[in-house]
């Protein structure tokens, strides 16, 4: 029984809140509790946490800036959709299922790779505007596609899992998405990935493979990001390549800001509400009122980022929180922090932009010792 | 004559036409405490910075225990027994003390686990992260951090970062460790407890230490040889008695 | 005769991708941020120049009007959306940007309409010369921008508040401490930046009439990207770029075979050149100091 106590339940919290919402919603759509536009969002729900977990491993924890999410989620969509259009007449539904998200994911991972590579190179700033433009470049290549290979502008045909099931294998899936990521972040691994986050230079002073883990965090978040896209297939009856453009990147990209940098639980709290909203906004808002939900949206995300960051409001956000009100009614210690969180203002390191304006033609100043190389030979 | 840890020959760089270190012949033996100083600019830290890879000398070569190093990266060289702390601290401000030191254990051949063991939670995770925490534990309990190891790393005082830094560096289990002016910032009585520290490191990890600093005390108090710069050359080399009273070091610092 | 018809187009396409350029590579080099809004002033100034144009007819006063309310639209933005995030974490500063396009976008929707509107700013027609054919519009923009990049140049390199803005992006504390009004100068760069948005509205009117509420979303991506390429922060490499990306462009769009792929062969150009000089054509290598 000791192991059993032994076993931090923090740790799996989430699993279990997740797990629990699903069977809930297994519950209600078996009895037939759940309308089909509910189904639909559920599933909604499922892909953006994929997207938003696998991201904020590539954001929260690498604390690389990626700006093209969308476009392996892209890669994942089209190659998986296409494998189960294919595939589909042949094998029968589950298994087509199964290799089409290996195959959706498997892509999307390699292109991982493809873009980790210049990352190796490349400081926060450039890499975030190469990888807006990897997303552009798939987008676009998808996009003038034949009718024949993936559809071109008029989007690839896909099978809709047309079931009640659908939600409930894309949540088993977050589930196991949420164990590899947690897992691989709560280990070794995931302490050098943090320290690259927090400190490159030293990171690599210690010793760090810093090419081998920016490599692996890539390489896992694409992947997770093609399986997002190949349920994304499933879910609509038709893959659009304009859905996926850097606006789509972008908006994966607020949800894990604001579930807070290096928070695998606030990126699924993020996922789950912003969907939530923006379905829920869109049928609140039908007709000549349909055009005030990006406003509103617009207006909430200013004012949440403002209200949370502005260091002249520091004073008053300290003296008024949740974890204040937490820590009333729980004896907490001050000291005890989350292993793997950060506070926003504390990860400045890689995502800076120290680019100075000139206005010489200078193509490289002369203190760079790769250039003396040269010059002493 | 013990064997020699780091062997450097001629070595030196320049950025443009700037010879920022030339001609530096150093022989730092097994168990040395090794001092590099001179006045501001000297060059010393970059001679850090050739030694960890961070720059890549232009000229000359140097050997850790015979091995060439020269033009490695900085992970390699840090495999191979260098490791390092830093003239402006870097600590992985998000993570606790005790995180800090595992960070530096990484590379350790006993604690060897793969991407995969960690990501399915294979039994050889748990028990490789069990024994990295209980060294680090033994690590902070020598530099004295034992109390403090669940604190924010950015949260302890200026001094504790130091002694932090130099237990990350020691988790890597290096042959020589490089400490960029450890007392800086420093009070008198944090810096004779610091002394007191790095003989204890020296001992009872077997290590070699150079070290950068501009306090004298410090240096003649400490060391055992020290080599003193000035604009990237060798002023003087020796016992810091006869070093420090060379004519050129008292000329270079005092001006003449 | 062809080509070089192209080739004109393109450094027309090129100097107005320029010019919007200027405007990310002036905030970004002193302000720190990427300003993901800069796209969508284009679209206000476009809309201005529709309101000015149905009103009173000039597109003159028409470019005037928008110059202004562009400026006056940059400088509040900066004033109350980014302003109080001075100091905080450059992704935070980059949210609220990506939120103030959102809110841009949405209320020129809610304003005007999704539907897209058409400004006939001036048939200017076609000029031949050495048997070339040449669209008067392209000449007009070639020149005009030439001169304005021209006058920004000189203006950074010479005046005071030029120098003091290089002050500010080499370093913002050493700048005050000169006494520099690091607060000043920035809201100057976001008026700057935003008056050289207006002017590329009003060509990109000129090129095609059609206006709607994402009219400066793609064009604004593309110069940030040729911003990019020509090294950000450098004023010289943000003209480069964006002549560069204008030539590419034009080229590419006469090629059928190739000429759907047009974005993507202009992000692949950025990639690859990110890959031999990984801060761009006229970046400044910037070392971090160990």
């Amino acid at each position: 029984m000791s192991s059993f106590n032994s076993i931090k339940w923090k740790h799996y919290a989430n699993y279990i809140a997740v797990a629990a919402f699903t069977i809930v919603f297994a519950v209600l759509s078996l009895v037939g509790g759940l309308k089909t536009s509910d189904i639909y969002m559920l599933e909604k729900i499922a892909i953006a946490i994929m997207l938003a977990v696998s991201l904020s491993m590539v954001v929260g924890f690498l604390g690389e800036l990626s700006l093209g999410h969308a476009g392996f989620m892209c890669v994942g969509a089209y190659l998986g959709g296409k494998t189960a259009a294919v595939l589909e007449p042949l094998l029968g539904e589950v298994p087509t299922l199964l290799i089409s998200l290996l195959v959706g994911g498997a892509v999307a991972a390699i292109f991982g790779v493809i873009i980790g590579l210049p990352a190796l190179r490349l400081r926060g700033d450039y890499l975030a505007i190469v990888t807006l433009a990897f997303g552009e470049i798939v987008r676009t290549v998808f996009m003038n596609s034949s009718s024949e290979s993936f559809g071109g502008s008029l989007g690839l045909p896909t099978p809709r899992f047309d079931k009640n099931f659908l939600f409930i294998i894309a949540f088993v899936l977050v589930l196991g998405c949420l164990a590899v990521t947690q897992n691989l972040i709560r280990s070794k691994h995931g302490r050098a990935i943090t320290s690259i986050r927090d400190n490159e230079i030293a990171a690599r002073a210690t010793g760090i493979n810093v090419t081998k883990y920016k490599l692996i965090v890539f390489t896992v978040s694409s992947f997770f990001a093609g399986i997002a896209g190949v349920l994304y297939s499933y879910s609509n009856f038709t893959i659009q390549s304009t859905n996926f453009s850097y606006n789509y990147s972008i908006e994966i990209l607020v949800m894990v800001v604001l579930g807070g940098m290096g928070s695998i639980n606030g990126s699924i709290i993020a996922a789950t509400l912003i969907t939530f909203l923006d379905v829920k906004l869109q049928t609140i808002l039908t007709g000549n009122l349909a055009v005030l939900q990006d406003l509103f949206y617009a207006l909430i995300l200013i004012l949440i980022v403002i209200y949370n960051n502005a260091p002249a409001l520091k004073g008053f956000r300290e003296a008024h929180n949740f974890k204040n009100l937490f820590n009333k009614f729980k004896k907490h210690s001050p000291e005890h922090i989350h292993d793997d969180e950060a506070k926003w203002d504390r990860v400045p390191t890689k995502i800076n932009m120290d680019e100075v304006l000139s206005v010489d033609i200078q193509v490289s100043s002369p203190y760079t010792p790769d250039k003396t190389d040269k010059e002493d030979k | 004559m013990s064997k020699v840890v780091l062997k450097t020959e001629n070595l030196g760089i320049s950025f443009g036409g700037l010879k920022a270190v030339q001609e530096l012949n150093l022989q730092i033996c097994e168990g040395q405490l090794y001092g590099l100083v001179g006045p501001n600019g000297a060059g010393k830290t970059t001679v850090f910075n050739m030694i960890t890879g961070v720059y890549k000398p232009t000229t000359g070569k140097y050997y850790l225990d015979g091995e060439d190093l020269t033009g490695k990266n900085q992970e390699a060289i840090n495999h191979k027994g260098i490791a390092r702390t830093f003239q402006n601290i870097r600590l992985f401000n998000n993570m606790t003390v005790i995180r800090n030191v595992m960070v530096g254990l990484h590379n350790q051949p006993e604690f060897k686990c793969g991407v995969f063991a960690s990501m399915f939670r294979l039994p050889v995770h748990f028990k490789t992260e069990k024994a990295i925490r209980q060294r680090a534990k033994e690590i902070l309990r020598i530099v004295g951090l034992a109390e403090e190891r669940n604190t924010l790393s950015c949260n302890l005082p200026y001094g504790k970062q130091r002694k932090l830094e130099i237990a990350r560096a020691l988790a890597t289990n290096p042959k020589l460790l490089c400490l960029d002016e450890p007392a800086a910032g420093m009070n008198p009585n944090e810096t004779a407890d610091l002394m007191e520290i790095i003989r204890r490191i020296r001992d009872e990890f077997n290590v070699t230490i150079l070290l950068i600093e501009h306090d004298m005390k410090f240096v003649s108090g400490l060391c055992d040889e020290i080599t003193v710069l000035n604009f990237g050359t060798v002023l003087a080399q020796g016992s810091p008695d006869v070093a420090l009273n060379d004519p050129e070091v008292i000329k270079a610092y005092i001006g003449g | 005769m062809k080509f070089i018809e192209t080739l004109i187009n393109g450094l027309s396409m090129g100097s107005t991708y320029a010019m919007i350029a200027l405007g990310y590579t002036m905030v970004y080099g002193i302000a720190k941020m990427l300003n993901f809004a800069h796209g969508d002033v284009i679209m206000v100034g476009g809309y201005m120049i529709f309101v000015t144009m149905a009103s009173l007819g000039n597109p003159i006063l028409g470019l005037l009007a928008a110059v202004v309310f562009c400026v006056a639209l940059g400088v509040t933005i900066e004033k109350i959306a980014y302003k109080p995030l001075r100091g905080a974490s450059p992704l935070a500063v980059l949210i609220t940007a990506i939120g103030v396009s959102y809110l841009l976008q949405s209320t020129a929707q809610i304003i005007f309409g999704s539907a897209p509107k058409m400004v006939n700013v001036a048939d200017l027609g076609n000029v031949k010369f050495a048997g070339l054919t040449v669209p008067v519009y392209i000449l007009v923009t070639l020149g005009c921008s030439m001169v304005i990049m021209l006058v920004l140049s000189v203006f950074v390199k010479y005046t005071k508040t030029g120098r003091a803005m290089i002050a500010v992006s080499e370093d913002k504390g050493a700048a005050q401490l000169m006494g520099i009004n690091v607060n000043k100068i920035i809201m100057i760069t976001f008026a700057i930046g935003s008056a050289l948005a207006a002017f590329a509205g009003f060509f990109m009117l000129m090129k095609s009439p059609s206006l709607n509420n994402t009219l400066g979303a793609m064009p604004g991506i593309k110069a940030f990207t040729a911003a990019v390429i020509g090294g950000i922060g450098s004023i010289p490499g943000a003209m480069l770029g964006g002549m560069l990306m204008g030539v590419v462009e034009a080229i590419s769009l006469t090629i059928p075979a190739i000429a759907p792929y047009t974005d993507a062969i202009e992000f692949l150009i950025l990639i690859v050149i990110l890959l031999v000089r990984p801060t761009g054509i006229l970046g400044k290598k910037r070392r971090e100091k160990v």
